[in-house]
């Protein structure tokens, strides 16, 4: 099988040939090529070369054309703090006030450079890989954007207590987050995960979720013109995978604190799963004990398809060696083919 | 008479839950009214926001709880300082900063539980660097400096505040915060922080056995 059927087969809720392996390489693609993160994003073709050299490297079963999750904060004209050895992340938060909020519009996809890299990126990876391995794109939810927006602290009380402002920033969002995903899918992308932190019970309890950001995503996803992948980023899942699964997601992100049996036997044949490994833990493995964590990952999770194995907050950090991201891809192929009994 | 082994913590606690300011406000008032004494008020909203650290700990509540639970806490031992005639302590001397980053909830959630717990402190704000936070803790003399972060480039940067504070002749005392350090465990002593502080209440604790003898 290719890495597209594989993981196709797997998301069928079948047993392709082996378990398909996300490692979702972001800015670890500069780490890669040698070349600071700030120029290795300025310019879609080291993105895209990057990209298909980590994929043959470490076996890669997507190509991530994941930039950088600010990269939609610089669209609306916010600042983005770049460092040497890490993601770059949004600067001073550009909403400061709530009456700002009615005068802001979403940013044009076409108008907006850093957007435009990405679909570059994008469009030059599809032209390579074409049907044999699934490009994912990303996209912020509606949802959680508003931390980078505004910081976390004034959005809660935006959420909590100031329902109108709420409801309107979560449609000038919502309008935005349709059109870039649906320009990536344009570009090339196979489906696009859907970055949704806030969702997790980790961070607002689900009653609110379900008042306020499964709304969103219900709205949002139902847009989307291709398959999505909702990603918690870390956070817990369990007590709201049968919701995500009512916003039409196909897959979800869980973390490395959610239990996995319970997660494996409600996702059931419903959604199918992608993680769920410790990417900060990642930079202690050595050979063995990424050998140990793959293997019981694979006895617990893998069983009648329906799992990919990755990272559980869908960014590998550029301190992970690359002999763990190896030795990941490696013990995938010799302990990860089907058929898989649990006890093996 | 009321008593720290009396005090209604767990009706406490469902108030800050349900961001009921009003039944948190009767509750420490109907406190103050019988005996005026600001130990138990303290005992009040930090045992109540204790429970609602654990319980984000064991994944039953959420972060936005903790922090809406700390933010009333704090708002409301402010009104009770005067009322009760004390004041903040404001030894050992104390700051928080957020290092290189803007996302300040966790530095925002430490800092209210802090002054629920009738701490006073020095808040150096958020997205600092390395050496401005040397800076600021050198220029202000302090003993405990509180970091918060989010990722793990910034947290593998304390290593670098803790040196550079040694070289400059301060033996503050830093403890660190934030996701790195939630999902690696080891990490906190791998920078040479003091301790992890793994929510609000907890490094109250820390403070706390630090004021009784080892600072």
């Amino acid at each position: 099988m290719n890495s597209m059927e594989r993981v196709m087969t797997a998301l069928s809720h079948k047993e392709p040939d082996r378990v398909p392996v996300f490692h979702l390489l972001s800015h670890y693609g500069a780490k890669e090529s040698g070349i600071p993160i700030r120029e290795y994003f300025s310019k879609p073709q080291y993105v895209a070369e990057s990209q298909l050299r980590m994929r043959e490297k470490y076996s890669n079963d997507c190509i991530y054309t994941f930039f950088y999750a600010a990269v939609e904060i610089e669209s609306f004209g916010g600042e983005v703090v770049f460092i040497q050895d890490g993601p770059p992340n949004s600067g001073e938060p550009f909403i400061k006030s709530l009456g700002q909020i009615k005068n802001i519009t979403p940013p044009k996809i076409n108008d907006s450079k850093p957007l435009q890299r990405v679909l570059e990126a994008t469009s030059i990876l599809k032209r390579s890989v074409g049907d044999e391995v699934p490009i994912i794109g990303t996209v912020m939810s509606p949802f959680s954007l508003p931390i980078m927006q505004m910081g976390f602290e004034k959005y809660l009380d935006l959420l909590y207590f100031r329902k109108d402002e709420f409801d309107l920033l979560m449609k000038i969002n919502e309008e935005f987050c349709v059109s870039w995903a649906n320009a990536q899918l344009e570009a090339g992308a196979t489906a696009i995960c859907y970055f949704d932190p806030l969702a997790s019970p980790t961070i607002i309890e689900r009653s609110k979720y379900l008042e306020t950001g499964h709304k969103t995503a219900q709205r949002t996803i139902s847009q989307i013109k291709g398959a999505t992948a909702t990603h918690l980023a870390s956070g817990i899942s369990l007590p709201v995978l049968d919701d995500i699964v009512a916003t039409g997601s196909a897959v979800i992100g869980f973390s490395g604190k959610d239990d996995i049996k319970a997660i494996k036997k409600l996702a059931s044949g419903k959604i199918s799963l992608l993680g769920n490994l410790n990417g900060i833990d990642m930079v202690n493995w050595d050979k063995k004990k990424t050998g140990k964590e793959v293997r019981k990952l694979i006895r617990e999770a893998a069983v009648g398809g329906g799992f990919i194995l990755s990272d559980n907050h869908g960014e590998i950090p550029w301190q992970v060696p690359e002999d763990v991201l190896l030795e990941i891809s490696e013990t995938v192929k010799e302990y990860g083919s089907y058929p898989i009994r649990a006890e093996d | 008479m009321v008593t720290a082994l009396n005090l209604p913590i767990e009706d406490f606690e469902a108030a800050l839950l349900q961001i009921d300011r009003i039944r948190a406000t009767e509750i420490i008032e109907s406190i103050f009214a019988k005996n005026g004494n600001f130990e138990m008020l303290e005992h009040l909203t930090m045992g109540a926001l204790e429970r609602i650290g654990l319980g984000w700990e064991d994944g039953r509540l959420s972060l936005s709880q903790v922090y809406m639970s700390g933010v009333i806490c704090e708002d409301l031992i402010e009104q009770y300082v005067p009322k009760c005639q004390t004041s903040y302590k404001t030894k050992p001397k104390m700051a928080i900063a957020v290092l290189q980053d803007h996302h300040a909830l966790g530095k925002r959630i430490v800092y209210s539980v802090l002054r629920a717990g009738g701490y006073d402190l020095f808040d150096f704000g958020q997205g600092l660097s390395a050496d401005e936070i040397v800076e600021k803790t050198i220029n202000e003399d302090i003993e405990i400096l509180l970091i918060s972060t989010l990722m793990l480039p910034a947290a593998l940067k304390v290593k670098n505040v803790v040196e550079n504070l040694r070289k400059k002749g301060s033996s503050a005392k830093v403890i660190v915060g934030g996701a790195p350090f939630r999902l690696d465990e080891g990490l906190w002593q791998k920078v040479d922080a003091y301790a992890d502080g793994k929510n609000g209440t907890e490094v109250t604790k820390i403070i706390g056995r630090l004021t009784e003898g080892e600072l």
